[in-house]
């Protein structure tokens, strides 16, 4: 048995690609769902994937009617000549009633605080904003209310983090883990010409290849480029560069940027919470109903056990890691390799 | 069945695998199936979804023009999907049949049926290597997400849409998820 320790419990944020995915994220127990609408807005711009301005008018209602809340991720950043998306998205989230816009782009959020004053901005992640000042540059400056820390900061730095700054803050506890500067990768860029964060596509789709030969060793390739040659039996990650294999100088088939692996904080919970922590993330809007379904269910029973004073039990997780693999990465340590 | 045109099937992505399959495996023991005997049922299966999710085919985008061939490893036949809104089909062939295809999906029986039951997730089955891609990724993902986006499952509206015969097949389908 853990000690009780919190009063009041931590808004538990969970993802959705689809309609249906928000369903089932708000009947498993989330507090609010984050998406995105179609196209180059937001930072997961995959074929068949994310809302109409009609799905997610229809979903802020259904989340609302079950006391959940909506917040729209408009989190990726316009290029000069194309900000009128943006602006025409952040006035379309506005005018169905959003709950907040998750902002990374600094014109955006310059553009939403001057029109949309008494609408609620999330800092993204994407944002990159790990410092104090930084933060409260954001908040003087924009009215922001929540920032997403990126997920570079021990836990011991979130506090004081927290300490300093008069905004919520929302961190990730399970699902991708970007040690990049978060919001300003170019791998993707570099070789596809297309932007994870302009365009919203990390290894855009029509650029990923699979081959497996007969002895069913798959490789993956982006564009011209293999990226990893995965032996027979052994677990894949996605087709990124940042998890890709390559062969260096010194070594073979070597993750040069990091392996495939999922974040899962569940054992950190508590000291997240202690450290000032109101809001908890899932990442994965590209995730399957089933992935949203067990993620979403299981953190709902460690939160709520948390908060009962008990240790929860969601090692059944560990089979929806990428890579089959997964860490505490910064939270725990500077140094996680 | 003869294709028109052999060299377009260079590209199709799950050929080799298939002429492997039927090279080696136990199925190529067995004589052609009478898979014309199937065929009207997967006919009221294809037509009945797109009847009942027409924005199934927005989401597809371009990708409703493709080809998926999905092949349930254990069973003595693939299918070939064709979404196209006008005038989606789902026939059953022979594996000695070539049908040129633009997307290769493969994995057990049962795995693929949890799949469309919404049972697992299918980025973890990939982790995991218990479902094979190949092909045009980004009509892969399409359909992924477009199926995905039912309020139930896809196995669940198949079974409806045989009304009074539907909770047997419900049963059934329930049966091979837990084996």
């Amino acid at each position: 048995m853990s000690e009780l320790l919190y009063a009041d419990k931590p808004e538990l944020i969970c993802p959705a690609g689809t309609p249906a995915s928000l369903k089932v994220a708000v009947d498993a127990g989330a507090d609010a769902i984050y998406c995105g609408f179609v196209g180059p807005t937001n930072a997961r711009n995959f074929p068949g994937l994310n809302f109409s301005l009609e799905e997610m008018a229809k979903s802020v209602g259904y989340a609302h009617d079950k006391g959940a809340k909506l917040l729209c991720a408009i989190n990726s950043f316009p290029s000069a000549g194309r900000t009128d998306i943006w602006k025409e998205a952040i006035d379309n989230a506005v005018s169905i009633g959003v709950d907040a816009i998750i902002i990374a782009d600094i014109g955006m959020a310059d553009y939403m605080s001057q029109k949309h004053s008494n609408s609620r901005i999330h800092l993204s992640v994407q944002a990159g904003a790990s410092s104090p000042e930084a933060i409260n540059f954001y908040t003087d400056r924009f009215d922001i209310k929540r920032v997403v820390l990126p997920r570079i900061l021990t836990v011991a730095e979130i506090k004081k983090v927290h300490d300093e700054i008069s905004c919520e803050i929302e961190a990730f506890i399970f699902g991708n883990i970007g040690m990049m500067a978060e919001g300003r990768c170019s791998l993707t860029n570099y070789v596809t010409g297309q932007s994870t964060n302009m365009d919203g596509v990390c290894s855009p789709a029509n650029f990923v290849h699979y081959e497996e030969d007969e002895d069913q060793n798959l490789t993956t390739r982006l564009g011209e480029f293999a990226i990893d040659c995965i032996g027979c039996g052994q677990n894949a990650g996605y087709p990124t560069i940042c998890k890709g294999r390559y062969n260096v100088s010194h070594r073979k088939e070597y993750y040069a940027f990091e392996e495939p692996i999922s974040l899962n904080l569940t054992h950190l919970l508590p000291d997240l919470i202690k450290a000032g922590v109101t809001a908890l993330k899932i990442e994965g809007r590209q995730r399957s109903k089933s992935y949203i379904r067990s993620v979403v269910s299981s953190f709902r029973n460690a939160v709520d056990g948390y908060a009962r004073g008990e240790t929860p039990d969601i090692s059944d997780l560990l089979a929806l890691t990428e890579g089959h693999k997964q860490t505490e990465g910064a939270f725990k340590s500077k140094a996680w390799r | 069945m003869k294709a028109e045109n052999i060299s377009d099937l260079d590209n199709s992505p799950g050929q080799n695998r298939l002429n492997k399959a039927n090279k080696e495996g136990i199925l190529r023991f067995l004589p052609p199936l009478p898979l014309f005997t199937l065929q009207p049922l997967l006919t009221h299966i294809v037509k009945s979804i797109a009847k009942k999710h027409p924005k199934l085919f927005l989401r597809l985008g371009n990708s409703a023009n493709k080809t998926f061939l999905i092949n349930p490893t254990n069973l003595p036949f693939f299918l070939i999907l064709k979404p196209d809104p006008n005038n989606p089909t789902l026939k059953a062939h022979n594996r000695r049949d070539i049908i040129k295809h633009d997307v290769y999906i493969a994995s057990s029986f049962a795995t693929l049926l949890k799949m469309i039951d919404s049972k697992t997730d299918s980025d973890a089955l990939f982790f995991n290597r218990e479902i094979v891609v190949s092909g045009d990724s980004e009509a892969m993902v399409a359909l992924r997400n477009a199926l995905d986006d039912m309020d139930d499952s896809l196995a669940s509206d198949v079974a409806a849409s045989f009304g009074p015969l539907a909770p047997p097949i419900r049963k059934i389908f329930d049966l091979v998820n837990k084996a």
